[in-house]
């Protein structure tokens, strides 16, 4: 089976359980394990090939560019952890069957289980150091959702995280480690990647690299001061404990770090960072476990105690020790699955986990207890159980070890540790098996079917054979640690596994600590009563302050930073503007005047005075709103004056036309606002803004007046429109042209705006009197007195007499537009504000009864207009906004010009009128009150009008 | 002469007015229009794509005019990049849209969602800064109807502050347009590439200062610390879809600016050297741990998803700011993935907020949501992606970046900040996530037994789930599978992305794809009036028509 099958099965399978669900329990299990038995046989399929000595290889491209690509590869050291992965996976699914009560929903869990063992797969058989840590993060991820399965559980659901964030946490800083690694050695291809450890180590890269790499195998393989999740990761159920402390997740740590050890070992960090750490793990996680009363805390403490012996073997460089590292890691794998499943038996059927409540299991449960005793003894290294000869390898080991000096202290504290696995084993069997029955268990224990008791049976089976005949794996151990090796090293000559290593430093040493864990096990009450007494800080609260630390620091940094006050946001973004186009400017050469600056006229100075003045006055008025609408108009005025001014009289139309109308729809939206602006801001801010906004004005005063001195670089576009707005527009008028035609599609994306506008305005009015806004709007009293007339008899009268002058500017403008000053836009404009004169004057009601077509559908069919015309280029063969024109004669007129800009005006003029009128009906609905009669007459009286005195 | 490249543009524009026009009243008329303009603009655009993919630049010339006189349309690799990751979002989006009942919450949805397309796609398609300035405004002013739609106190307060600071941006557009104007004389994008290169370096203050104001425009719009105060509150208030809609409109500031500095200010250009290097990457990676770090701070699912996005532009403003091929390439595929990462969570969120009543998207225990493992499993998936862990495409994203930032000299900056925000998102993911959709088991069972609150709370929780619960989710999933679709095809994909930046970075064939592009012949003599474009003409001038007010009007 190709490789790449072999990883992919899990994941592929992982849809199945989720759909077997429903086909019953033994189905959905029955499934799953039929998942893993088929990776596992098409692995084994793949076997003689690595046995002759063969490398198979499977690849895929992925990212080839970043040399990311899917290879797989499988050698000595692949194929055990991947032989681990899915015959101890076999297992755990076939415990967990039994094991998952009927609230369980059994599909969801096998999907999570089947995608971590794909995820650990994946590790094991990556060639590729990034496809890898693709891997690797996903095991963080699927197994956060294994430890999080009970969700109902608190314990559950902090276990998950803490192991996502530290083991995440690792994965992070391996990527950085991972293409450190792969920059150094040129490729991220492992096969590459092992040949290059001379450059690998040579390079000023290597510490940054190393370190990184090993945070990430540290935190994974729950190595102190990174130990603590993984006790806490027990609240996944019970075969997920003991597939992730057996075979997986604890163990790609270690994997990898076997995998890199040809490379990066031998170097002094390397020894004394991994071996120092593993020593330390191994020495804490040993007395931490003993005072465990929860045995799967036991256990898990247990399991630190054991990954930091493995990982001292890795540290130490030595070819021995990576024999004894590889026959360790299987050893380990499953005695511990064995153990795990017995307390897993024990919390099913006693009803409790606690040490405490435990005790003479013995006899109630005869088939547990044995399976416990055979692990227990193993995990203790007592000889006959497989426990022993690899942990005598280690104690070999740590004597030819020495930090810092003294020869006694690596051994010394290897014994230690030793000393106290010894002593929690034997607590394990002595204090929950062993002892007198009692009667206060929560549920009646016994043994369970032989679905539960039978994989930990087989693994006992397992520890009983290796522990005796150890020479039987020698093989299989020494054809891995070869892999493992690589071509640095070779397996030491004369080694041999063996039950009996003769008469030893280290079997001196294991006999001190077989008696020693004895004693101490003697000595548990008092030893207790000290651990309880020393206080010994609990990770889970420092990690737990660490993450509300960090949480709180967050909040403090983001919510008043982000409190939604706006003037503090605009003045970072002015003061932000200022400071770096000021940088821009200061890092630049500024050029001389090229230009020389226009005469200065009466004109010109009483223009800019009035616009200074005005300006100035907004400033000091701006409290009073209605009289800063009017400093505001005196801008806009003065604007189209200077437009006026530069032969541009269209934009002076156009710009006193808006003024209008803009004024209009202001007022009106002034009636529903204060009179007066509050003061909200104190004197210290508003000096702060104000100082902003006067070197703000400034820089952007200076600016131009740098650029009005300045002439443009090559001629301006305009000459060629100029030349060109007749000849190729048929237009005299440039700018109408240029609005029409040159930048036709600018106007079409602007009436669009407007349009938008409008409908905008329109929609927010129809959200507003749909929802609580109405009430308040309809019974809203007026501040001030109403004038009696609401609807004077003058205005009115004059206003529909005025009308049809005002639509036949209207035209007038709209057809003079192409060749005179006018145009559509403004247009558009005096013919709304005719249209609103009549509102103003008669009144909401009487006008809009006299108004056929609705505002949306001339807004609509203005743009639609407009876009029609531009499409007609089209079957010319034309692009989009493609204008013609030509002369034609209808008599008995003369010939005039006709231009397809016209139709294309004439969505302008509509889209605008549609535009400003759909606000004005806005506003007016709003402005409805409670108090007032819908009055169908034009010129009346306000019956509701206090008197004033 | 192909006109599909002003589709985009012109099909969205039509439509809205059509809608506006003749069904304003008909929300399941307006729904086919929607949906089959959407569905009309997914072929349309990847047909362009695929027009573009073999390096070809498209010029369409608008009016007909020779270059640089009208204006133009310009199709490349990336600008139909663009357009397609727009079209797919909005094919997404609006499903959502429809399927929750948010098109019927107020009035004009589809119209204004039709104009925001347009808005876009013109964004995206222009050739000149002055139409883009034009596009600017037409998917502001549509951003804003489709925000506040269906109205809400916090919503029109939240409105209110994002139309006003992006009119700020607008403002300063106008103030760069204006500088940029008045150094070259033009506005096409092509053409001042050429007329910027020209400028003499002993005066190049005042297009520096073009240059700057240019980029802090679009770094307003691709919220850039510290010019990002709009978006947090907006993004979180905005209707669910029209957020996720949101995801692309970012993306246009980060595309002006890749556009803008390949094009008219490259990276080699002696005159602006210097001219960002100290600061834009420093902000890109104070931009990721700010958005970092608000997901972190959460207390809701929408203020996480809104702090996201700042944390996902900033990675994409680090890579822009190498301001290298890698770099460039980096920031394309990581466009693509926020896009739809983005999309996915804001989905998902009103998704969680539909079901779970009157619990709104508080990070806080309540009731069990229906269908929770899903949405659940979606979470997850958007969650990973965000955080950019494997295997989806936020990892090969920040690997592409990680990568990229080797040659920087702040390459420990970079990568500091960009794992270690990583983890800082994992938490906060991990704490919402968690609270949301596990929590929730804990609080049924004790709400079965406390008989205190629980029936009220029950029956708003089965109240305002929509009329088809599976077209949202379907539209959520639709965005984690495209993920999934660029994780799986990284690789093509890769490859076409640094096409598309070997383009970038070889500008000359696009300046002189617009520059040699010709517009409609002008009729020679002043006299040959009648000869029209279109070959018929019909006699004499009429006289008396030549002098103009406006002839000067156009000079300065």
């Amino acid at each position: 089976m190709s490789l790449i099958l072999i990883v992919l099965a899990p994941f592929l399978g992982a849809l199945l359980p989720a759909v077997m669900a429903n086909a019953g329990r033994r189905t959905c299990a029955l499934t799953t394990l039929t998942v893993s038995a088929v990776a596992l046989v098409g692995l084994v399929s793949r076997v003689p090939e690595v046995l002759a000595g063969d490398m198979p290889v499977a690849q895929v491209e992925w990212m080839p560019e970043l040399g990311l690509n899917f290879t797989l590869m499988l050698d000595g050291l692949g194929l055990f952890f991947a032989a681990l992965i899915l015959g101890i996976g076999c297992l755990v699914i076939i415990y967990a069957r039994y094991y998952l009560s009927r609230d369980d929903n059994m599909g969801e869990f096998f999907t999570y289980l089947l995608l971590f063992q794909g995820a650990m797969l994946g590790i094991v058989l990556s060639d590729n150091i990034l496809v890898l840590l693709v891997f690797w993060e996903l095991t963080s991820l699927s197994s956060f959702l294994l430890i999080g399965y009970w969700k109902h559980l608190p314990d559950g659901r902090q276990g998950a995280r803490m192991a996502l964030t530290v083991t995440g946490m690792g994965g992070l800083a391996m990527i950085g480690g991972m293409l450190i690694l792969g920059r150094i050695a040129g490729s991220y291809d492992l096969s590459v990647i092992l040949e290059n450890r001379e450059a690998i180590q040579a390079s000023p890269l290597y510490l940054p690299a190393l370190l990184l790499i090993l945070l990430g195998c540290f935190t994974k393989s729950a190595q102190f001061p990174f130990h603590f999740w993984l006790p806490h990761a027990m609240a996944a159920p019970t075969p997920v404990s003991a597939y992730l402390h057996s075979a997986t997740m604890v163990k790609a740590g270690i994997f990898l770090m076997a995998r890199l050890w040809p490379v990066l070992s031998g170097t002094e960090v390397w020894f004394y960072l991994v071996a120092g750490t593993g020593l330390v793990t191994m020495v804490i996680g040993a007395v931490v476990a003993l005072f465990k009363d929860d045995l799967k805390a036991l256990l898990a403490f247990s399991t630190v105690s054991q990954l930091g012996l493995i990982t001292f073997l890795l540290g130490t460089g030595s070819a021995y020790a990576a024999v004894a590292a590889v026959f360790h890691i299987l050893n380990h794998a499953i005695f511990k699955c064995a153990l795990f499943m017995t307390a897993g038996i024990v919390d099913h059927e006693a009803g409790t986990r606690d040490i405490r409540r435990l005790g003479g299991l013995w006899r109630l449960m005869p088939v547990t207890f044995a399976i416990a005793l055979i692990s227990g003894l193993s995990l203790a290294g007592v000889p006959l159980f497989n426990g022993f000869p690899s942990k005598e390898m280690m104690l070999e080991e740590a004597t030819h070890v020495t930090f810092f000096g003294p020869e006694w202290l690596v051994p010394a504290l290897a014994t230690v540790g030793a000393l106290f696995s010894a002593a929690y084993s034997f607590r394990l069997i002595g204090h929950a098996f062993l002892g007198a029955k009692r009667d206060d268990y929560p549920a009646k224990p016994h043994d369970p079917g032989i679905g539960m008791w039978g994989p930990p049976a087989l693994l006992c089976v397992l520890v009983l054979v290796i522990g005796i005949l150890p020479w039987l794996a020698q093989p299989a151990v020494f054809f891995v640690a070869q892999s493992v090796l690589g071509t640095t090293a070779d397996i030491p000559e004369g080694l041999y596994l063996k039950l009996w290593p003769g008469i030893t430093e280290a079997l001196m040493m294991s006999a001190i600590s077989l008696a020693g864990g004895l004693v101490v096990l003697l000595l548990f009450r008092p030893a207790a009563w000290l651990w309880t007494a020393a206080h010994v800080p609990h990770a889970k609260s420092i990690f737990d302050g660490i993450v509300a630390g960090a949480v709180a620091l967050s909040r403090g940094l983001t919510q008043p930073l982000h409190d939604g006050a706006f003037t503090r946001y605009a003045m970072i973004f002015a003061v932000a503007v200022a400071a770096l186009s000021g940088h821009a400017w200061l890092t630049g050469e500024v050029g001389p005047p090229t230009r020389e600056p226009l005469p200065m006229n009466e004109v010109a100075v009483a223009g800019w005075l009035m616009l200074v003045t005005a300006t100035a006055a907004i400033v000091v008025f701006h409290r009073n709103r209605l009289f800063a609408l009017i400093l505001m108009g005196i801008v806009g005025l003065m604007v189209s004056i200077g437009f006026a001014l530069f032969s541009a009289p269209d934009l002076a139309m156009t710009q006193i036309s808006v003024e209008v109308v803009t004024i209009i729809l202001l007022l009106l939206a002034l009636n529903f606002l204060p009179d007066e602006t509050p003061r909200e801001s104190s004197g210290l801010r508003r000096l702060r803004d104000g100082t902003v906004a006067v070197v703000g004005g400034l820089m952007a005063a200076g600016l131009s007046y740098h650029l009005l001195l300045r002439d443009f670089v090559e001629p301006s576009i305009s000459a060629y429109q100029l030349e060109n707005s007749y000849k190729g527009g048929g237009g005299t008028n440039v700018v109408n042209v240029i609005l029409v035609d040159f930048r036709g599609f600018d106007t079409f994306g602007e009436i669009i705006v407007l349009g938008i506008a409008a409908v905008v305005i329109y929609a927010l009015t129809e959200a507003l009197l749909s929802g609580p806004v109405r009430a308040k709007l309809l019974n809203r009293r007026p501040e001030k007195d109403l004038a009696g007339d609401m609807h004077p008899l003058m205005m009115v009268v004059l206003t529909r007499v005025i009308m049809p002058l005002v639509l036949m500017v209207g035209v007038y403008i709209f057809l003079r537009g192409h060749n005179m000053p006018g145009g559509g836009f403004i247009a558009g404009l005096i013919v709304a504000i005719g249209l609103v004169m009549q509102y103003m004057a008669s009144g909401y009601y009487w006008a809009a009864d006299r108004q056929r077509y609705p505002f949306h559908g001339i807004i609509g069919a203005g743009v639609l207009v407009a876009g029609i015309t531009g499409i007609g280029a089209w079957f010319a063969g034309y692009p989009f906004l493609t204008s013609s024109y030509g002369y034609i004669t209808i008599p008995p007129l003369e010939e005039f010009e006709w231009a397809s800009a016209m139709g294309f005006d004439l969505g302008v003029f509509l889209a605008v009128v549609g535009a400003v009128m759909l606000s004005l009906e806005s506003f007016a609905r709003m402005a409805r009150r409670r108090d007032q009669k819908d009055s169908e007459h034009a010129m009346d009286i306000d019956p509701s009008r206090k008197e004033t005195t | 002469m192909s006109h599909w490249i002003v589709m985009p543009i012109v099909l969205p524009a039509m439509l809205a007015a059509l809608i506006v026009l003749a069904a304003r009243y008909h929300v399941a008329l307006q729904r086919v229009l929607s949906v089959g303009g959407t569905v009309a603009l997914l072929g349309i655009s990847a047909g362009l794509a695929f027009g573009a993919s073999d390096g070809t630049v498209t010029v369409y010339l608008l009016g007909d005019w020779t270059p640089p006189f009208g204006i133009v349309l310009v199709a490349d690799r990336l600008s139909t990049y663009m357009v397609v990751l727009t079209a797919l979002l909005a094919f997404l989006v609006l499903l959502h849209a429809i399927g929750s009942g948010w098109d019927r919450r107020g009035r004009h949805f589809h119209a204004l969602f039709q104009f925001q397309i347009m808005g876009i796609m013109g964004a995206f398609l222009t050739g000149d800064v002055f139409n883009l300035f034009v596009f600017f405004e037409v998917l502001l002013i549509a951003s804003y109807g489709l925000m506040i739609h269906s109205g809400g106190a916090i919503r029109l307060r939240a409105g209110t502050q994002y139309v006003i600071y992006n009119l700020l941006g607008s403002t300063l557009f106008l103030f760069a347009l204006g500088t940029l104007y008045a150094e070259t004389g033009t506005l096409n994008m092509a053409d001042l590439a050429g007329r910027v290169a020209a400028i003499d370096p002993g005066a190049s203050s005042a297009i520096r200062v073009a240059s700057v104001l240019l980029l802090l425009v679009f770094a307003v719009k691709a919220a850039l610390v510290p010019l990002h105060f709009w978006l947090p509150a907006s993004y979180a208030e905005a209707p669910g879809p029209v957020a996720a809609l949101f995801a692309i409109m970012t993306k246009v500031g980060a595309y002006a600016i890749i556009r803008i500095y390949t094009l008219i200010f490259p990276p080699d250009l002696p005159l602006t050297e210097g001219l960002h290097g100290i600061w834009l990457l420093p902000l890109a990676l104070v931009s990721v741990a700010v958005g970092m770090i608000g997901v972190l701070a959460a207390r809701r699912l929408d203020r996480l998803a809104a702090f996201s996005v700042i944390g996902s532009m900033g990675m994409v403003m680090t890579a822009i700011a190498l301001m290298t091929p890698a770099g460039i390439e980096a920031a394309l595929y990581y466009i693509g993935h926020s896009t739809f990462a983005t999309a996915a969570l804001f989905l998902i969120v009103d998704i969680v907020r539909d079901r779970r009543g009157g619990h709104g998207v508080r990070v806080e225990r309540a009731p069990p949501i229906a269908g929770g493992a899903l949405i659940a499993g979606l979470f997850f998936a958007a969650a990973i992606a965000m955080a950019g862990l494997p295997p989806l495409s936020g990892f090969l994203g920040k690997l592409l970046i990680l990568d990229a930032g080797f040659g920087s000299p702040l390459v420990g900056w970079i990568w500091s900040v960009v794992l270690a925000s990583s983890l800082v998102a994992v938490l906060g993911f991990a704490r919402a996530g968690s609270t949301v959709f596990w929590k929730s088991r804990e609080a049924t069972a004790t709400d079965a037994g406390d008989t205190g609150d629980a029936p009220p709370e029950a029956g708003v929780d089965g109240g305002p789930v929509s009329l088809t619960p599976a077209l949202p989710v379907i539209a959520a999933a639709g965005c984690i599978a495209v993920l999934v679709a660029l994780t799986v095809f990284a690789g093509p994909m890769t490859g076409y992305l640094r096409a598309t930046t070997a383009q970038l970075m070889t500008p000359q064939p696009y300046i002189s794809s617009v520059m040699t592009a010709e517009g409609k012949p002008i009729p020679d003599k002043e006299k040959d009036y009648g000869k029209d474009p279109g070959g018929d003409d019909d006699g004499a001038a009429p006289d008396g028509l030549v002098g103009t007010e406006g002839a000067e009007g156009g000079d300065r």
